[in-house]
């Protein structure tokens, strides 16, 4: 210990003058300069100050359009998601029951999938040749299928439930299991029951998860590109798809760097407003509740049964269906014939490396992202909870990346960081730093609420014990949070492995990640390439199944309630 | 602390332990691929090591490339197409290079004068149909884009979004060559009976072709036609397993139905390697790289002397017209008419 003192001092020395700058200095360097110097080029492309970009969204009610379209959208998407999430949280932490654990988990892995897999998976469900249309009409003897979904607000409303689903049920979850009993019980003693006790006692109680899990439902649907472009079909356009055609395809970054200051703008204030709201929710938390019972009437149990019942029919169906692709011939056999091929460099492979190394890409970048992000975000996190700590504003601004269009930054690193000492344009450095920059906020919103619900005298009689706020936080604090702690890192690791729209528009070595594979897989013809790339989306499945598996056995077990 | 403090010192470090060799670096698009063992007897013959960064679409490279212009990414570029060629050339990309080779490339294919680009390869992006479907109903292939408004396809045809697909901007183009801007009947009109014949738009090819159309083996879709490539039909035989013994779809290569799409590699401004990257054009032309496009990216040759694969041979169909526009004229054109497409047909 002794060796390490001065390094604890001075370590304690970062701490309490500002723990914070480590994480902005790097949110400085591989956000703030590479949005400046690209929204730099598109206000000043001749070096002086040029608004025509402004002008022209202002001037057009198609932009107007365009925001309302996007804000609506967003909106109705986190409400039905909070709505579906909410039930399956409490009746995930509060019964027990077969199949619970398997539920839990499955419910967070369309996370991670790229959009036009997913298009795939719900074709093959709910398409116009999928499985229940063609059950429907061989039963119902139609001729036309009755479920014609394609191309319209319902599918896209759809997709986003399915994919935010299990962001909004872990973070619920994860507080609602350090739930205190005694105020539900008094809340019963006072009279309370159904929807009173929800809506005066449950719901306050869970409001830090609730806002924190309606931020990031709100943020990524308000953001959506490919559930919108794929699904929705090019009729529906999002600012951040607007914004994406304008760079890629017109090419006029003085309208794009216009659109996307207003989606910062626009984020920044929604982000703002909701964290005024968390910090006004702070409630002490008790520690590891009871990791509930089995269901005692049948009340309980059909309550179970209709939630599993939802779960399985929005989120599991469609993946089930997908991974049963990848394993059926277009004849309708069964076939290992994609898996095979994945190791080998096939000549017209459509890779230039065997496929199956895009899956030791991926989890190198992931493992790398993750610890990142972990670091990073604990550091913000414990400097924005002290009350000495950061400025408040910090946190929104911790939230910015996931709300800036991809492509912009995507062409912000290559404008900014391409000169010593930051010459990362060509570096394998830079996936893994792009994706912390978006899995950031993801780990914020998991470790905050958790620090901020910690009851004070925690820490006050830690240090009046002898124990140093490092040693605080690293013996008491951390290990008190260590499920919030656990939730950020499958966030991370989730982000990371499905990150598809930042890795694509940065220069990229010969060995693409596991999206970027199946991307290019997708961009050939032949049944075989469609098939390989089912095979590889369904391997990225496992490997992110696996993934949690792994981060929540590494809970302490006394904490670990599932 | 320590620890993020190595972290981040080892992810900088990295770009620092670059190969001792020189190294050149070739920037392309997404579908750039090879054989690597074929890019490999390059380094074995010229000493030259050389690095493939990929970066988005054709579009987005292009686009990429002229902020970076003062600064390269790489040394060479390959896969600007004849649709995007106009905006590289204008933004003064490229430094002029005319390889020997090019005797042996068809005059057709050289679009610029001035040889700042070399054309590599080529692909026509023409209708494909679904056979199966055609042999069982009692309608007639279309032979010409007109036939396509009539209400026998009523709901047959997707096509891809011009602004943000590349095969989507070739069809409009084709619609633009055939139909005109001034005509009595423009290109915009012929969009508007599409529409009323129920064309359905995908965002991007992979929308179109797998999930939209009805003729790749497999295929979930309900449409017969679709705007692909004329050489998407080996690539159906190619790439199944068993591989059938006729191909499940056939494209349609008759006069003034298709666009022809050549791709290009360009030297950048400002590399420090120009004899390196003269070596590696030449390498491009070169027979070996040349056979070996074909099943890597599904286009085909422009080096005259480059045998075509077998499956290539048998299934691949080539169109005797296809239209044409210069560069000049797509680059005058294109966003006002990708603006007027979207007006007319999506809004």
């Amino acid at each position: 210990m002794d060796r390490d003192g001065s390094a604890l001092k001075w370590l304690m020395r970062v701490g309490r003058h500002g723990l914070w700058f480590v994480p902005l200095a790097f949110l400085a360097i591989f956000f703030a300069y590479p949005l400046v110097s690209i929204l730099g080029v598109g206000f000043a492309p001749e070096g002086k100050l040029d608004l025509t970009g402004l002008i022209e969204i202002a001037s057009s009610s198609y932009y107007l359009q365009t925001l309302g379209f996007t804000l609506g959208q967003a909106v109705i998407s986190t409400l039905l998601t909070l709505l579906l999430a909410v039930p399956g949280a409490f009746v995930f932490t509060h019964y027990r029951f077969p199949g619970r654990s398997i539920f839990a988990a499955l419910a967070a892995l369309p996370f991670v999938l790229p959009t036009v897999v997913v298009a795939a998976a719900f074709l093959a469900l709910i398409g116009p040749r999928g499985l229940v249309n063609q059950a429907l009409m061989s039963t119902l003897d139609l001729t036309q299928p009755p479920i014609q979904l394609e191309r319209t607000l319902t599918i896209i409303l759809l997709a986003h439930v399915f994919y935010n689903y299990g962001v909004a049920f872990r973070l619920i979850s994860a507080f609602w299991a350090n739930r205190s009993l005694r105020i539900e019980e008094a809340a019963r003693i006072l009279g309370a029951r159904g929807w009173r006790l929800w809506w005066h006692v449950r719901l306050p109680i869970l409001r830090p998860a609730l806002i924190a899990a309606a931020t990031l439902v709100f943020i990524y649907t308000f953001t959506s590109f490919g559930v919108i472009v794929i699904l929705g079909g090019p009729r529906f356009a999002t600012l951040e798809v607007e914004i994406y055609r304008q760079v890629a395809n017109i090419f006029d970054l003085p309208v794009a760097s216009a659109l996307s200051v207003v989606q910062i703008a626009f984020m920044f204030v929604a982000i703002g407003l909701y964290n005024r709201l968390e910090k006004r929710a702070g409630l002490a938390l008790a520690q590891g509740a009871p990791p509930g019972r089995p269901p005692r009437n049948p009340g309980e149990w059909l309550m179970i049964a209709a939630n599993q019942t939802i779960v399985a029919l929005f989120l599991i169906a469609p993946l089930l269906a997908l991974v049963a692709r990848s394993f059926t011939t277009p004849q309708g056999a069964l076939t290992l014939n994609y898996y095979a091929g994945l190791g080998e460099n096939l000549r017209g492979s459509v890779l230039s490396v065997p496929p199956l190394q895009a899956v030791g890409t991926s989890i190198a970048i992931a493992l790398v992202a993750t610890a990142l992000t972990v670091i990073l975000g604990l550091m913000a996190a414990r400097a924005l909870t002290r009350r000495s700590g950061a400025p408040a504003w910090l946190e929104t601004v911790f939230m910015l990346p996931l709300a800036t269009s991809a492509v912009v930054l995507g062409f912000g690193f290559n404008v900014a960081l391409d000169a010593p000492p930051l010459n990362l344009r060509t570096s394998v450095a830079l996936l893994p730093i792009a994706h912390t920059l978006v899995a950031l906020p993801f780990v914020l919103r998991s470790i905050v609420p958790a620090l901020r619900s910690l009851p004070a005298h925690v820490e006050e009689a830690a240090q009046v014990l002898g124990a140093n706020p490092i040693m605080t936080f690293w013996r008491i604090q951390l290990p008190l949070i260590s499920r919030a702690l656990a939730v950020a890192s499958v966030f991370a690791f989730t982000m990371s492995m499905g990150e598809f729209g930042a890795s694509l528009f940065v220069a990229r070595p010969n060995n693409p990640t596991l999206p970027i594979a199946i991307f290019r897989l997708l961009g050939q013809p032949g049944e075989a390439n469609y098939g390989r790339a089912l095979a590889l989306s369904s391997i990225l499945l496992f490997v992110c199944a696996v993934g949690f598996a792994l981060i929540e056995r590494t809970q302490p077990t006394s904490d670990r309630t599932y | 602390m320590r620890i993020l403090t190595m972290l981040l010192m080892l992810l900088l470090a990295t770009p620092a332990l670059a190969q001792p060799q020189p190294t050149l670096t070739v920037i392309a698009h997404d579908s750039f691929n090879y054989t690597q063992s074929v890019l490999d007897t390059f380094t074995e013959e010229t000493g030259i090591a050389v690095e493939v960064l990929r970066l988005g679409d054709a579009g987005l490279l292009v686009n990429q490339s002229i902020l970076n212009r003062e600064n390269p990414l790489g040394d060479v570029l390959f896969g600007v197409d004849n649709t995007f060629l106009g905006r590289a050339l204008d933004a003064d990309l490229f430094v002029a290079y005319e390889s020997p080779l090019l005797e042996n490339v068809d005059q057709r294919f050289i679009v610029d004068p001035e040889h700042r680009v070399t054309p590599i390869d080529y692909g026509d992006v023409c209708l494909n149909y679904d056979v199966a479907y055609f042999d069982e109903h009692a309608v007639p292939l279309p032979e010409s884009l007109a036939d396509l408004t009539d209400p026998v396809y009523n709901g047959l045809l997707t096509v891809a979004n011009p602004a943000t697909s590349s095969p989507g901007l070739a069809f409009l183009l084709t619609t633009v060559a055939v139909f005109g801007e001034e005509s009595d009947y423009t290109y915009l009109d012929y969009w508007r009976d599409l529409v009323a014949n129920d064309v359905y738009i995908s965002d991007d090819w992979t929308d179109a072709y797998y999930n939209q159309f009805s003729g790749s083996l497999g295929s979930l879709g309900v449409r017969p036609l679709v705007v692909s490539y004329a050489s998407s039909p080996p690539a159906e035989v190619f790439f199944a397993d068993p591989q059938p013994e006729a191909a499940p779809t056939g494209s349609i290569v008759a006069d003034d139905t298709c666009f022809r799409q050549i791709e290009f590699a360009g030297i950048l401004n400002r590399t420090d390697m120009e004899a390196e990257a003269q070596q590696f054009i030449d390498f491009m032309l070169g027979q070996p790289f040349q056979e070996d496009m074909p099943l890597n990216m599904f286009v085909f040759p422009v080096n005259s002397e480059a045998v075509l694969p077998e499956v290539f041979a048998e299934y691949a169909a080539i169109p005797d017209q296809p239209v044409t526009l210069t560069p000049e004229q797509i680059d005058a054109g294109r966003e006002a008419w990708i603006q007027a497409w979207t007006e007319t047909v999506l809004r």
